[in-house]
């Protein structure tokens, strides 16, 4: 069990961002991926959540470009994580009309705006699926 | 809760589109309550029950009671989004069975228009969405729609034929915000917003609001209008945040629909005229589907060729709906408004001949909440 007075799971996940790593916790009640980090399992309501790192990389589940008035359209997408996670993110390094769902991608660490942390952002992997 | 138990005996819009400077939501849900309990013929005293939601109020049943200046004897803030008044329906229907309530009334109102969605929806901060800049709600709605794309073939001609058959409602109905006709090469050549959803793919941003008053089956036959009953209702909800949906072209609703039927013991076939909350295009698709008046992935399909407009083979948004008559930010309660008015006949120009039974479904969040309501006619009890 978390002790949400020394820690919090978005603090040991960012942690975790600053140190390039995307970490995600397994419920070991259910055996099932867990993300956005939390202190009690979804679903199983259990407290037994063990920290894993992901091998980062993944399949772009949705996407769409949203369009900007003085700016290039920028990403956004759902990527599913090869360990059974999904999370939101961006494709970098192609155009942003260009992702299309399917697509292999790997994740790396993007700088966070002003004091905001980093966070995860994706590249394709090889070739597109 | 029993089928038939309660009906929605008052029923009317505040005034909708754009307000006058200072107006505020609870001027609009108040005039909306006037001309509801004017449509019943009941009194404001008659109200034992408060219902209501809004973005703009923090505490809104303590709001719309002061307003009033009532102290009802049961009251109901549930906010799930624009869902949220389909909920109060349900949960109206089950307090005045449990004898906690006898006259309910359920109230919204917004300025969005007046005072920006910014001001009028702030929105939480979320570490794992907000950095991305997800233009919500239409980015979560466009991924929803990818999704479909991809799995079902379904294409943007289609998305823009649920735009273009609202339109052509909405020009049917005089209290609409959008006037002139719209074509599919227009819907696909208005300004991107979030692909593949471009302006005339999202719902307008309007003032307005409304107000339904709900009694019990015994009482309303008592009052002036004819009985809007109560047969089904259905609840569900199944995440907050687009990345937490389980499966986005599977929503809710499936869900909702289902528990809805199942009190009526009715089933697609046996729905007259469908409302369904189109804050998007891709949200009719879903909902048709997912509502069981088509097969999953074959909305496209269904809506194509002027499949839901004025002479097509299923009349859906006979309002003109979210994307061409108003869309006061939630816009749930004018969805279920336009469900009464069908069942009553009232319509005119846009009524469905021998409509007896007519759906009304919610969708709150990013298709986060789902919450289905099946009224009737009295031929239907």
């Amino acid at each position: 069990m978390i002790d949400l007075k020394t820690q919090s799971p978005n603090a040991i996940y960012t942690a975790h961002c600053q140190a390039g790593e995307l970490a995600y916790q397994v419920d070991l009640d259910s055996g099932k991926a867990v993300f956005y980090p939390r202190a009690i399992a979804p679903g199983s309501g259990g407290a037994r959540l063990e920290w894993r790192i992901s091998q980062g990389v993944g399949t772009v589940y949705a996407t769409t470009a949203i369009a900007n008035r003085n700016a290039p359209s920028h990403n956004v997408v759902l990527v599913d994580l090869d360990e059974g996670f999904r999370i939101m993110s961006r494709v970098e390094e192609i155009d942003a009309l260009a992702v299309r769902i399917g697509m292999r991608v790997r994740v790396r660490m993007a700088p966070g705006e002003g004091d905001q942390p980093p966070y995860p952002v994706f590249t394709v992997l090889g070739d597109a699926a | 809760m029993k089928r038939g138990s309660v009906a929605v005996v008052g029923a009317a819009e505040s005034d909708l589109g754009l307000v006058a400077p200072g107006t505020t939501p609870v001027d609009l849900m108040a005039q909306a309550t006037f001309r509801a309990l004017e449509d019943c013929g009941l009194k404001l005293s008659d109200i034992d029950a408060v219902f209501t939601a809004a973005s703009q109020l923090r505490m809104p049943t303590l709001s719309l009671c002061e307003y009033l200046g009532i102290r009802p004897r049961y009251q109901d803030g549930t906010g799930i989004g624009g869902s949220s008044f389909m909920t109060h329906l349900a949960h109206a229907m089950a307090a005045i069975e449990a004898g906690l309530c006898e006259v309910a009334l359920i109230a919204y109102g917004s300025t969005q228009r007046s005072v920006s969605r910014a001001a009028a929806s702030p929105r939480e901060y979320n570490p794992y969405e907000s950095p991305y800049k997800p233009f919500l709600p239409a980015t979560a709605y466009a991924l929803a729609a990818s999704r479909h794309m991809y799995e079902f073939g379904t294409t943007r001609e289609q998305l823009a034929e649920v735009a273009v058959a609202a339109r052509q409602w909405a020009l049917l109905n005089p209290m609409a915000w959008e006037k002139e006709p719209l074509t599919i090469a227009q819907v696909l050549a208005a300004r991107m917003v979030s692909y593949p959803l471009t302006v005339r793919d999202c719902c307008l941003v309007n003032d307005g609001g409304g107000a339904i008053i709900v009694t019990s089956a015994a009482r309303a036959k008592t009052l002036r209008q004819k009985p809007a009953y109560v047969l089904g209702v259905g609840e569900c909800l199944s995440h907050m945040s687009i990345s937490s949906m389980p499966d986005l072209t599977t929503t809710g609703a499936a869900v909702s629909g289902a528990q809805a039927y199942a009190m009526a013991g009715l089933a697609a076939k046996d729905v007259q005229a469908v409302q369904v909350y189109d804050a998007f295009s891709i949200n009719t698709i879903l909902f048709l589907e997912d509502l069981g008046f088509v097969k999953k992935g074959e909305g496209g399909a269904f809506v194509a060729n002027g499949g839901i407009a004025p002479g097509g083979h299923l009349p859906v948004n006979t309002s003109g709906g979210g994307l061409s008559y108003c869309h006061p930010g939630m816009y749930g309660l004018l969805v279920l408004i336009e469900a009464v008015r069908q069942v009553r006949g009232e319509c005119g120009a846009r009524q469905v001949p021998g409509c007896e039974v007519a759906i009304a479904h919610g969708n709150g969040g990013v298709l986060s909440s789902q919450v289905t309501v099946l009224l009737g006619s009295a031929a239907t009890v």
